[in-house]
């Protein structure tokens, strides 16, 4: 199977997924509850929510292991077992792509902060390491290390992937829009910042996801091409912020006021387009029909 | 106003630790604010006044800094930790009753919920303002709020949730803070949280950032 990067050097648009966390809510994940445990003890329902993004026309699929480190699995006493939980969720993400679609291995920050020494950088770089391994061994073809917003965090994720696997490494962090309309990471990153410093770590394609819905997107789109006119460019958007109402949680984003940004993003520079929190199969269905129209 | 006092507050507002820390880079090789707090009660200066006239000032100049999105999480984070080297020569005339804090803050993330990063940073700003802390952690319930609350009478209760899942939690958790005690005020903060939450559920206040919560607390304790 040829690398993610090499179809978009053909000058293809991939579509990636959409939502994992909010989807696992949706099949009855519980406040407080691991998301990646269900990767052992509820397999059938980690693997439908991969196969409806198969069916939803994905060319790539995550994994279940956004919160798969040692950090975060520490918080429920599952530290012990990075390689097991990481493993199978590859596993069924690669068991649903099926031999002719990526998986990525999904890696999220640890919650650590290297700023007030709660950790250091040996330890983040040994827990993204153990976790990229098992990304790889479960099968995925690339780590996509998502929600960064710490540039040295990000940097010594892409650094361990890089050196430990043979993934591609992806990239993404999560910027707000600033009182000044600027894009920032709570750490104060710009895209500007995080394109130089990710490409020069060796991430092989960089972007942004979560954030604020898709039309601040293009703006983070435009800043990164900019600088940088050829590196591939990665958008998982959340379906807009979340509205909180008796008990329910509803995004503002339909799937077609997702796809009617596909285009515009695409020409600003993108060339792979996903969802985020939010998004549902629907979503990439839409994003998926554009994306063959272009 | 006494120079050292000027000094101490341009350290907490800019995050100069002491004399070793290379942060900021402008300010290297100048004493910090562990230093400067030091002499400051050698030359004898009230510590009422190490905490009012110093370390106050300069916490609420970053706190407003980074309301106006002008430093981030990182320049704050700074800001606290010079303003806890402060605080720990100041602790024992806390203890011994020669400086008051304001008043007394209870924080927790809520129940369900293990994301504390603006939790801390709430936490540490409203102590570099002056208030004592009680910093229950994350996963919080209700159970704990209301005990700290039974120990500190007349404290104010801040509840933190990242997850929109865990605003259901928020909304319990306020629900029998007050249901225990209707007097306790609660104030309601986090990614997913708005003031349209807030009055809904019957928490006291809601805050987009750290600096509101020391308005809130100044505006129903000191």
């Amino acid at each position: 199977m040829s690398k993610i990067i090499q179809e978009i050097q053909k000058g293809r648009v991939l579509v990636s997924d959409g939502a994992w966390g909010t989807f696992l809510q949706q099949k009855g994940l519980q406040p407080g509850e691991c998301p990646e445990e269900w990767n052992i003890s509820r397999p059938d329902d980690v693997f439908g929510i991969a196969q409806s993004y198969v069916d939803a026309g994905a060319d790539m699929i995550e994994t279940n292991s956004f919160g798969g480190s040692y950090f975060k699995l520490k918080n429920y006493g599952l530290e012990g077992r990075v390689f097991e939980i990481n493993k199978a969720a590859a596993e069924i993400s690669r068991k649903a792509a099926g031999t002719d679609r990526f998986v990525l291995g999904s890696v999220g920050p640890t919650g650590k902060l290297l700023i007030m020494e709660e950790v250091t950088e040996g330890e983040l770089y040994n827990a993204f390491k153990e976790q990229s391994i098992a990304l790889e061994a479960g099968g995925a073809d690339a780590i996509v290390i998502e929600t960064m917003t710490d540039l040295e965090e990000a940097r010594i994720a892409v650094k361990a992937a890089r050196e430990n696997t043979r993934c591609e490494v992806i990239c993404t962090m999560t910027f707000d829009k600033i009182i000044g309309g600027e894009y920032r990471t709570m750490m104060g990153i710009s895209p500007t910042e995080m394109t130089e410093a990710l490409v020069e770590a060796g991430a092989k394609v960089i972007g942004a996801n979560c954030g604020n819905g898709i039309a601040d997107m293009i703006g983070i789109v435009k800043e990164i091409r900019l600088v940088n006119a050829t590196v591939p460019i990665l958008i998982h958007a959340n379906a807009g912020m979340p509205h909180y109402h008796d008990g329910v949680t509803t995004f503002p984003e339909s799937p077609d006021d997702m796809a009617a940004r596909v285009k515009e993003i695409v020409e600003a520079g993108a060339n792979i387009i996903g969802g985020c929190c939010g998004t549902t199969p629907d979503h990439i269905c839409e994003v998926r029909h554009v994306v063959k129209s272009l | 106003m006494n120079e050292l006092l000027t000094k101490l507050a341009e350290c907490v507002e800019f995050g100069k630790i002491n004399l070793a820390s290379p942060y900021p880079p402008q300010m290297k090789g100048q004493e910090g604010a562990d230093e400067i707090t030091r002499q400051a009660l050698e030359e004898g200066i009230n510590p009422q006044d190490i905490l009012s006239l110093g370390l106050m000032p300069g916490m609420e100049r970053i706190g407003v800094k980074f309301r106006e999105n002008k430093v981030f999480v990182p320049q704050v984070l700074m800001s606290a930790k010079a303003m806890s080297t402060a605080m720990i020569h100041l602790k024992p005339h806390f203890l011994s009753g020669a400086a008051k804090q304001k008043g007394t803050f209870i924080i927790g993330t809520v129940l369900g919920d293990l994301h504390d990063i603006g939790k801390n940073l709430v936490a540490m700003m409203v102590e570099g303002n002056g208030y004592k802390v009680i910093d229950l952690g994350t996963d919080v319930g209700s159970d704990k709020f209301i005990a700290a609350l039974k120990e500190n009478p007349g404290a104010v209760v801040g509840l933190s949730a990242l997850l929109t899942t865990t605003m259901a939690s928020m909304e319990k958790i306020t629900k029998e803070i007050k249901d225990a005690l209707p007097e306790a005020l609660v104030t309601i903060g986090g990614a997913p949280v708005n003031k349209e939450f807030c009055s809904k559920i019957g928490a006291d206040n809601y805050s987009p950032d750290p600096q509101g919560v020391v308005e809130f607390l100044n505006t129903k304790i000191a």
